[in-house]
């Protein structure tokens, strides 16, 4: 990224926040009788301060499919609200070239009472359409949101995917300049995510400008030619789409301490040595808690031993949540010789790899086991470390398998 | 833990601080940063074309699904006028001036007109919530809106007041094309500031539904809708009830819509200064409501 050279003539961005800032004032719960606000009618009752966004800026150059990601609660909505209008914030500018169309909080506002012609045209004068127009379109609208045989039914009576698909379907008939999308693709069936999925490409080579708040990391690194991360309302991260999808989850995966609990599951032995300790780590030799899918990674375990001890075997199985053994592997397998180890040795085991898991959290069992000698164990323990997997691309299995995918059209021969 | 929020690397740190400039230096100097929600802000047909939407769904929203509703909301005035009118010639002495029937029905609609309009408004921004939060629009629309749907059922009473008179034995009269609109702008203008104010202090205030319910059955003693001002002998009461500006627009209604004869709010005053009074009211209320609404505007959304 280059910041535009003095003298140089830029093409206006789309979207301008400079240095925007927005709190809100929470009433703290407190129950008044009309009786004490009769005695004290002046008196504010006690509140606090929440600031959602904190010094925001960013810019979206026209034509721009920009990211917007966050944690629930880091001011991603609220960014939006204060940039369609609907907040006043407390500091720094806004701007915004053309008209916009917004996608808020699943859906521009509807009403339950009426019918989908109403609310349609109500929703198309309010973003700027003349009655006319907005009439005019509802057909182009109500064909995209496949709802033409509910015409007729008021709002009410849609069911929550339905209203989702209609709002989508308004906010991208209005013919805004910009639009600002607000997690679109957490709701609807298969095929109108697929559509949404089909509409996101097409505005993208249309060069439409659109902002989009999402948690789906696929959605970003797909569409957005940038992205933002932000938390409790702050940038944390900008730019590179994948960059920031990583940096999203590992914010995710990284601040929520409920990692690596060690020896959750059950322990059998006969004592000759025992397992103390076993990790993931990262090349530098850093300690993990966080997988992310494609990494090279390193899986570590060390055992002591209180009794000379020959013909032993490490090995690990890696399981998933749903305790399906993903991936296992010993030193037998590997064709390594462990020899005796003398009472008071240490020994250590280590497994390279690149992470293949799907995301989730993994769970290793490292386990010492005569050679041979099936289940009789010097020590195993089980789901003894784990890690959280994470990854930009969807599998739909257990595993990620190195591939790429061909796609060709021709016209069939007759 | 750590309770601020930073880029968890140096190049995160580099693209956001290079955002940060680009940003400034694609802010310097420009003027036009929106301006986050406003009581207007739009040009004026663009505020008409959304006043008249949100109307329209509004008036659907109230009678869909009942064909005889639009019907009983007209028939409304119509019954409270059958009861008054018995209760006045049968039980208590009927006030001898010319066509108190259309005077009392006038009253009644006028009044009615008020009710709507008002009582409509003032939780009209709450109720209308999903539209506030998701949408920047004028909001000085929504009482509008509200305002317009009870003006369109105040038109067609009006009709059924000037058939009424025409039966009774008056005749249309010139006024009626002059000094009749005049007033019916006066009016809704009036009803207007009123409805806006309510629904600007609604926000923050919910007691102030009750608060108006109970000030309006007062306005509705007050206000001439009952009894015509003749009818009270006390002159000095005469004039102070005339303060009222909603009263003088009742009274000099029935002046230019059904008997000339009907003393004007002049005549009443005596002196033409006094007629500063109910102005100042009606002129006050208007600037109140529009400060009051236009403070309020920026914050609705943060405050339902």
């Amino acid at each position: 990224m280059d910041p535009a050279p003095s003298g140089a003539v830029s093409p206006r961005p789309a979207v301008v926040i400079d240095d925007v800032s927005k709190s809100f004032t929470l009433p703290t719960e407190q129950v008044h009788t009309l009786k004490e606000r009769a005695l004290h009618p002046l008196r504010r009752s006690a509140s606090e301060k929440l600031d959602a966004l904190k010094g925001v800026s960013m810019t979206v150059n026209k034509g721009e499919f920009f990211g917007v990601v966050g944690r629930n609660g880091s001011g991603k909505s609220t960014l939006l609200k204060c940039m369609a209008g609907i907040y006043q914030i407390d500091g720094g500018q806004i701007f915004i070239d053309g008209r916009l169309s917004t996608f808020i909080e699943l859906g521009v506002g509807f009403n339950p009472d009426l019918a989908s012609r109403d609310n349609v045209t109500i929703n198309g004068v309010m973003m700027g359409l003349t009655p006319r127009e907005a009439a005019d379109r509802f057909d182009k609208v109500i064909e995209f949101a496949e709802l033409e045989e509910f015409v007729d039914l008021k709002l009410k009576n849609y069911s929550s995917g339905m209203q989702v698909r209609l709002a989508f379907s308004v906010a991208i008939q209005v013919d805004a300049d910009v639009l600002l999308i607000d997690e679109v693709l957490a709701v609807g069936d298969a095929a109108f995510q697929q559509k949404c999925s089909d509409v996101f490409y097409k505005m993208r080579d249309d060069g439409q400008t659109v902002l989009l708040v999402t948690h789906d990391m696929g959605a970003v690194t797909r569409f957005c030619d940038r992205a933002a991360l932000l938390d409790r309302g702050r940038v944390v991260d900008f730019g590179d789409p994948e960059e920031v999808a990583r940096s999203y989850l590992d914010l995710n995966f990284g601040t929520s301490r409920v990692e690596a609990q060690h020896g959750e599951g059950a322990r059998v032995g006969d004592g000759a040595g025992s397992i103390d300790d076993a990790w993931f780590e990262d090349s530098d030799g850093e300690r993990l808690e966080t997988l992310v899918q494609g990494q090279h990674t390193r899986f570590c375990a060390k055992a002591t031993f209180s009794r000379d001890t020959a013909n032993i075997e490490w090995g690990v199985v890696f399981e998933n949540a749903e305790h399906h053994p993903v991936f296992a592997t010993t030193t037998t397998w590997a064709e390594i010789d462990t020899g005796t180890i003398a009472a008071g040795e240490e020994t250590s085991f280590s497994v390279d790899f690149e992470v293949p898991f799907a995301p989730g959290r993994i769970f290793a069992t490292p386990m010492l086991t005569y050679r041979g000698a099936g289940d009789r164990y010097v020590d195993r323990r089980e789901r003894f470390a784990s890690a959280v997997v994470t990854a930009t691309r969807h599998s739909g299995g257990s595993v990620m398998v190195a591939h790429d995918v061909h796609f060709a059209k021709s016209k069939a021969s007759k | 833990m750590s309770s601020i929020a930073q880029p968890h690397s140096a190049r995160a740190e580099a693209a956001i601080a290079a955002a940060t400039e680009e940003a400034r230096l694609a802010a310097a100097g420009r003027t036009d940063a929106i301006s986050g929600p406003r009581a207007i802000g739009v040009p004026l047909k663009r505020f008409a074309a959304l006043v008249w939407t949100i109307a329209v769904s509004q008036f659907k929203l109230k009678f869909y699904g009942s064909a005889l509703g639009y019907l009983w909301q007209l028939m409304r005035p119509l019954l409270m006028f059958g009861v008054l009118y018995l209760f006045f010639t049968q039980i208590l002495r009927f006030p001898e001036v010319q066509y108190y029937p259309v005077v009392l029905l006038q009253g009644i609609v006028v009044f009615t007109f008020l009710s709507e309009a008002t009582v409509g408004s003032v939780g009209s921004l709450v109720e209308n919530e999903i539209l506030v939060r998701k949408i920047q629009f004028p909001r000085l629309a929504v009482p509008f809106a509200i305002v317009l749907a009870a003006l369109f059922n105040l038109l067609i009473n009006y009709v059924v007041v000037l058939v009424f008179l025409i039966i009774q034995g008056g005749s249309p009269m010139w006024s009626w094309l002059y000094e009749f609109p005049i007033l019916l702008v006066l009016l809704v203008i009036l009803a207007t500031a009123i409805s806006t104010l309510l629904s600007a202090l609604f926000v923050r205030y919910r007691d102030i539904r009750p608060i108006w319910e109970v000030l309006l059955q007062t306005i509705y003693f007050i206000s001439l809708v009952l009894i015509p001002v003749e009818a009270i002998t006390n002159t000095t009461l005469r004039k102070l009830l005339l303060i009222n500006p909603f009263a003088c627009l009742i009274e000099q209604l029935r002046h230019a819509v059904i008997s000339a004869s009907a003393p004007t709010v002049l005549e009443v005053f005596g002196n033409p200064w006094l007629l500063a009074l109910p102005v100042t009211i009606a002129v006050a209320l208007c600037v109140i409501a529009f400060i009051v609404f236009d403070r309020m505007a920026p914050k609705v959304a943060e405050e339902l």
